[in-house]
């Protein structure tokens, strides 16, 4: 490895502009003449929209127009889309209720817009907005899974009888019966996995430009994919066809899968700017951000495992129920179907699985993919339940998982996915070490003699990124590939620009992606510069979600990176007169091997642009695109164990430890690794400690500012211990796997197995508030 | 009022608000707004030296002070010592929060000098809200920082 290649923790280059201020996130960005939108959102959780009466706001200083639901249907600007196809159990397609950007009709959540003012500023826009009188008629509201699915409930969509958007099922019934008909024991356990606000620090925004002589928008947005929003707001919503639509998404503060989705807000930017002729900016608020940002997680499960004597695992029964909110998101019906069930076989031989899964309309925010989308509520069963059976079965939980732990691969799971290599036992043994597992029946001793409960809990995860490939994922409904495309530019002065559609929201890719170059080329990465969220500048990509943007747009570079390489070499022998098999590339030169003969990357790049000089029949320029599309899944994977203390007294848990041992394959910069996982491990620790997107019983939402909603603070948390093991993905070159989401899904079952084994009670659910956990010891 | 030590005097709205004079009339955009209840601290900038939300206080209560925003805190090319540490602790992802979390941090080790220690950044930090970093290595910028800033006073 170079000082700067893989391997090396090289710090990172688009740091300056971030501590110095000059970061360019796109509320930061004017354009002449722009105006300011402000949303007219529903203040009730399901009601008609009789009549909107918005005369007075236009006579408002400032205002430009106000604009409402029936003009954006009566334009034929398309609903929003669910790009994944689900099909229940009998084959009939998913219940798709109808959602334009702004209702002209029928609202089904609070925050849903009806209307968008447009002024000469903010606070106009604001004010106008207030005049703005919507005549409702209330509905009665159904914001709960349970209650949305009885008999006589509000329903929601007339598309979708009960309320339920499909009931798909996964896996051998009739294998899982057989298994726990032969069971020694069965254990059973009922969950919920709290809804959750991703709250990216940087509230979505957009700014939507229409010049009038090329009929060409531009729209800045807070995106992780802006290819993705480019085709759907083309082909889909109608706004403009791809080559009359270019779509930035600058710097952009955190995603954590929220700026996955177009929203209808960048849609109504967009439609808005042709009709007053004016550039348009919305800048979301906080609280917009709990209202309208998809939120994340919200399911009820049902599971039964079955042991044989040997308490070896004989089959898992799994029963969810997935709140959707009130209209199907993007990629939501894929999230606790293909990205949930899954996962179910954890990190286990389970010969048999069997699993159904409900969508279910309700009266709340839409529900999506929120920073490990699926896979955190698969482990978090997967691994709640291997600790409630060892209690139960009265032996070590770190001798149960590792007697049931998948040790042949590649594996074949009941529920579609091929485990392609792993070390299961290596990363609990390194685990188990890091927290002294051996000492920690003595410590649990001293504490109880200071008047504290102890716990420790583990939790084995497994996840699936650079979900791939695009033909088996469109063979499994979803409407896009999955593929990443990459250009290597070699400038004529030896200087290089990598193109990707990947984008970087906080994953440090310009310079790990930077890493790759530097590795193969001998270059500094200082040499390189890394072009990503322009439409206008990148052909095509896939964005970045789902840990991909290393194992598919990573390798995607090292393709065309080949390309140009061989290319480089041809030129090379073709200047030192030498065979381009003999040619070979070392700190930035190419050598004929053997010899003292070499050429430098700068004076090769010079030669391919110059053309007086080129091998016979050669194309100048050096410049090479690859696009990638992944055989299999990648599946990193990891043990986290938890020791913490509770205060009976008070029902508080303080950490003692928390440490983390880590497969991702190869490491490329173990810094900004690391960096993903502590704030992965925030949003699961979180998660079980801290947040919960609470509605009453109308559907008003209870947490809709950082006042109700308990974001994890710095002194709500530990800091965190470490480790790597490695097995190398056989899956693409850099042999790398994904760092992105693992924290998120490994660290809840940690944390509140932990908190159940101090407590010795296992009727507990997340977020375990100190509340929550006094009263599951006192009763 | 001076911003970064160049006096400015504007008409505004009277109900405009420092952050948004900041960021809209000065154009100084490394200031950010990330909530609407003075919870996260993204628009953390020193006013007379004390680390101040700036989302809490109108333009006009701020008249007649000394502000400092973090374009206002590196001499020329040189990093201030907290700027720097940031980068070499990869104390930072999104980079949104990242302005306001070191201008509170700069604050804090004003407050405390040499006697800071974890368990008094995380307290400290309790205002500043991070996504991205789990604040592991927020609080280990702030450690690291705290060491340069004694070294860089003594140099002075």
């Amino acid at each position: 490895m170079g000082v700067e290649g893989i391997g090396a923790s090289v710090v990172r280059k688009e740091d300056r502009r971030f501590i110095t201020g000059k970061g360019r996130y796109v509320d930061d960005i004017k354009l002449q003449g722009m105006t300011h939108a402000h949303f007219v959102r529903s203040p009730h959780a399901h009601a008609k929209v009789k009549g909107i009466d918005s005369s007075a706001a236009m006579k408002m200083p400032g205002v430009v127009g106000v604009l409402i639901g029936q003009q954006i249907v009566d334009d034929k600007v398309g609903n929003l889309i669910c790009g994944w196809a689900i099909s229940s159990k009998d084959g009939s397609p998913m219940k798709m209720g109808a959602w334009p950007a702004m209702a002209p009709e029928t609202v089904r959540f609070v925050g849903q817009a009806v209307a968008v003012v447009i002024a000469e500023t903010k606070n106009q826009a604001k004010d106008a907005a207030e005049a703005v009188v919507v005549d409702y008629e209330e509905l009665q509201a159904v914001p709960d899974i349970r209650a949305a699915i009885k008999p006589g409930a509000p329903q929601l969509h007339p598309e979708a009888p009960g309320n339920v958007v499909y009931d798909w099922h996964i896996g051998d019934e009739a294998a899982v019966k057989g298994a726990f008909s032969k069971a020694a024991n069965v254990v059973t356990l009922e969950l919920t996995n709290n809804r959750l606000v991703p709250n990216a620090m940087e509230p979505r925004a957009a700014i939507a430009e229409y010049n009038e002589a090329e009929e060409h928008y531009t729209l800045y947005t807070t995106s992780q994919n802006p290819h993705v929003a480019r085709l759907v707001l083309s082909a889909f919503y109608n706004i403009a066809p791809e080559h009359k639509l270019r779509v930035i998404a600058p710097d952009v503060g955190g995603g954590f899968g929220s700026k996955i989705y177009i929203y209808p807000e960048e849609m109504v930017a967009l439609w808005a700017s042709k009709k007053v002729r004016r550039p348009v900016k919305w800048t979301g608020d906080r609280t917009e951000a709990f209202l309208t940002d998809h939120h994340g997680r919200d399911h009820i499960s049902k599971a039964e495992m079955a042991f044989d004597k040997d308490n070896r695992i004989l089959g898992l029964r799994v029963k969810t129920h997935a709140n959707f909110g009130a209209y199907m998101s993007l990629f939501s019906s894929a999230v606790p179907t293909y990205l949930y069930a899954t996962l179910l076989s954890g990190q286990y031989v389970i010969p048999a699985i069997y699993a159904e899964v409900m969508g279910v309309y309700t009266n709340t925010t839409p529900v999506d993919a929120y920073r490990g989308a699926g896979r955190p509520e698969a482990s978090y069963l997967v691994e709640r339940m291997m600790e409630t059976a060892a209690r139960q079965l009265k032996v070590d939980p770190a001798e149960l998982r590792r007697k049931n732990f998948v040790t042949q691969f590649p594996y074949q799971t009941p529920v579609i996915m091929a485990y392609d290599i792993g070390d299961f036992g290596a990363s609990l043994d390194a685990a188990m070490k890091a927290i002294d597992y051996a000492g920690f029946a003595a410590r649990k001793a001293k504490a109880k003699s200071e008047g504290k409960l102890r716990g420790l809990g583990f939790s084995c995860y497994i996840e699936a990124c650079g979900i791939a490939p695009s033909k088996a994922v469109g063979s499994l409904g979803a409407g896009v590939g999955l593929w990443e495309s990459a250009e290597v530019r070699v400038n004529p002065v030896g200087t290089i620009e990598i193109l990707t559609g990947s984008h970087s929201h906080g994953q440090g890719h310009e310079t790990t992606f930077a890493q790759l170059i530097s590795e193969r080329l001998g270059v500094p990465i200082s040499q390189v510069q890394i072009i990503h969220g322009d439409t206008d500048k990148v052909q095509f990509g896939m964005g970045t979600y789902g840990s991909r943007s290393l194992a598919v747009g990573g390798t995607a570079i090292i393709k065309a990176m080949e390309k140009v390489e061989a290319k480089a070499k041809k030129i090379a022998a073709h200047a030192l007169e030498a065979s381009e098999n003999d040619i070979v590339i070392e700190n930035g030169e190419f050598k004929v091997t053997g010899t003292d003969k070499s050429i430098a990357l700068p004076m090769v790049a010079l030669a391919a642009y110059t053309a007086h000089n080129l091998p016979d029949g050669m194309e100048p320029g050096l410049k090479e695109t690859a696009f990638y599309d992944p055989t299999n899944f990648t599946f990193p994977a990891g043990a986290y164990i938890c020791e913490l203390e509770v205060d009976p007294g008070t029902g508080k848990t303080s950490f003692v430890n928390f440490v983390a041992a880590d497969d991702f394959g190869r490491l490329i910069n173990p810094m900004i690794v690391e960096g993903q996982v502590h704030g992965g491990l925030a949003q699961g620790i979180g998660q079980a400690l801290l947040e919960a997107a609470v509605y009453d019983s109308n559907g008003q939402p209870v947490t809709a500012s950082f006042m109700d909603y308990a974001m994890p603070r710095a002194d709500d948390l530990p800091s965190f211990k470490l480790s790597h093991t490695t097995t190398l993905c056989p899956g693409n070159p850099l042999g790398v796997k994904g760092c992105g989401e693992a924290g998120a899904i490994g660290a809840s079952a940690a944390v509140i197995n932990a908190i159940t084994d101090a407590i010795g009670n296992n009727k507990l659910e997340m977020p375990a508030t100190p509340n929550r956990v006094w009263h599951a010891i006192h009763g | 009022m001076t911003v970064n030590g160049q006096p400015q005097s504007h008409d505004v709205e009277p109900r405009t608000l420092l952050v948004q004079f900041i960021r809209e009339h000065l154009l100084l955009t490394g200031t950010h707004v990330g909530c609407d209840t003075s919870q996260c601290g993204a628009c953390v900038v020193h006013i007379d030296g004390r680390a101040v939300k700036s989302c809490t206080m109108l333009a006009g209560q701020a008249a007649g002070s000394s502000v400092t925003t973090i374009e206002g805190i590196s001499k020329g090319d040189e990093l201030h010592p907290m700027q720097a540490a940031f980068r070499d602790n990869h104390g930072l992802q999104c980079g949104y929060c990242t302005p306001g979390m070191i201008m509170s941090a700069i604050d804090i080790v004003h407050r405390y000098g040499g006697k800071l220690d974890e368990a008094t950044v995380r307290h400290e930090l309790e205002g500043n809200i991070c996504r991205c970093t789990g604040y592991h290595n927020i609080v280990k910028s702030v450690l690291d920082a705290a060491g340069r800033m004694k070294v860089s006073q003594a140099a002075e």
